[in-house]
């Protein structure tokens, strides 16, 4: 490990002194240069230094297509699979909590659902896919249920899905970032997440948040 | 000879006006407590604002503190009963004095992710507390975002422990 850093060193050191004006100074230049590491401690990095940073959607693409065949072989059963994309999700979910929260410097914490619900289609959309989520919606039939939609979901846009696995829904991902991020907040749910195509748009995924009991009991007494 | 003399008959007068008062040690203790209320990282760090000069009585409050040092733990664990009844009421993070013991006051600061820092300390400004649980806040998300750290487990990175003690003298 030490062999290639100081390789790598030793090539930037390379480029830096074609750039250095050559004067007496370089050899001196050059050991303050070999004495200094690329590596930065991850506590001396500025949190906001990745802020406005995008990632290309190939590489994305690449990285969790490469995610689902890695937990295909691993898993039996479709129901199986959806769990671990969710606990994958999950674990982006919780860093991504603090994170923009963090980096929203007049946000407080949210103690309202509907609050946290909104911070999860604006902001963590945002953040997450370049854009806010599509709607967000309160369901009719059950008072603890909501619904956050997404017309085009860059998680199961390059995922081409089998017949035999029909039922697979790539969205299982984003379920688990908001239910980490409902976790997280203290507002204990279970969210997954169902295809609802319309015509416009065949893969417009619903990511269903069933609230628990509780999450219930504390949003009247807090009314 | 004769300043250790005088410093250490001060120092035992203190003993006796109040034997269970630890106000002379100037430590605070900090805690971080997870979701769980499992402790994953707690310091004792030297105040050096309201720190006393007298060589003497350090050396008894020494003693004083190793009896003490238990009792920290206890009084953060029962003060996260107050951090709960406080979190529903207010929106805000930086919860200041929550409860107090003895002489001791205790600041919470709760995180988005359900975090409690915790602070144990003698009267202190409220702006010097907030911004060292800031900065501790900044630390804790630095060290949540490492893939490898599993959140809620304990924080034994050594890095870590130094930021903090760097952080709590430049404020506290």
């Amino acid at each position: 490990m030490s062999s290639s850093a100081s390789a790598t060193s030793r090539l930037s050191v390379m480029s830096m002194a074609a750039s250095l004006p050559s004067v007496g100074g370089y050899s001196s230049a050059a050991s303050s240069i070999y004495a200094k590491r690329n590596t930065t401690n991850i506590l001396e990095r500025h949190l906001n230094k990745t802020r406005g940073t995008e990632v290309s959607v190939n590489a994305f693409a690449f990285l969790f297509s490469e995610m689902l065949q890695y937990t295909q072989k691993r898993v039996n059963g479709i129901q199986d699979l959806e769990r671990k994309l969710n606990e994958l999700g999950y674990r982006v979910g919780i860093r991504a909590l603090d994170l923009l929260v963090w980096r929203d410097k007049n946000s407080k914490r949210e103690t309202r659902v509907l609050g946290m619900l909104y911070f999860i289609h604006t902001t963590v959309w945002k953040t997450m896919f370049g854009k806010q989520a599509d709607s967000l919606e309160k369901s009719t039939e059950n008072e603890d249920e909501y619904m956050i939609s997404d017309n085009d979901p860059m998680v199961s846009k390059f995922i081409s899905i089998p017949k035999d696995v029909s039922q697979l829904n790539c969205g299982a991902f984003m379920a688990g970032i908001v239910e980490a991020i409902m976790d997280g907040c203290q507002f204990p749910s279970r969210v997954t997440a169902h295809t609802v195509p319309i015509d416009s748009f065949p893969l417009r995924t619903t990511i269903l948040i069933k609230l628990d009991r509780e999450v219930l009991d504390r949003e009247e007494q807090l009314k | 000879m004769n300043a250790t003399h005088s410093s250490s008959s001060s120092g035992g007068s203190g003993i006796g006006s109040g034997p269970l008062s630890h106000g002379n040690s100037p430590t605070c203790y900090f805690v971080m407590i997870g979701t769980k209320d499992n402790p994953i990282y707690e310091a004792e760090l030297v105040s050096v604002n309201t720190a006393r000069s007298s060589s003497g009585g350090a050396t008894i409050s020494e003693a004083k503190k190793e009896e003490f040092r238990h009792l920290n733990q206890f009084i953060a664990h029962s003060a996260l009963d107050m951090v709960e009844d406080l979190q529903w009421s207010s929106n805000q993070m930086y919860l200041k004095v929550i409860d107090k013991f003895n002489e001791r006051f205790i600041s919470a600061y709760l995180t988005a992710g359900n975090i409690k820092l915790l602070l144990l300390h003698d009267a202190k400004s409220e702006d010097a507390i907030r911004n060292f649980f800031n900065d501790c806040y900044e630390l804790y998300i630095k060290t949540l975002l490492n893939p490898f750290y599993e959140p809620n487990s304990i924080i034994s990175s050594a890095a870590f422990d130094a930021k903090v003690r760097l952080s709590a003298k430049r404020y506290l």
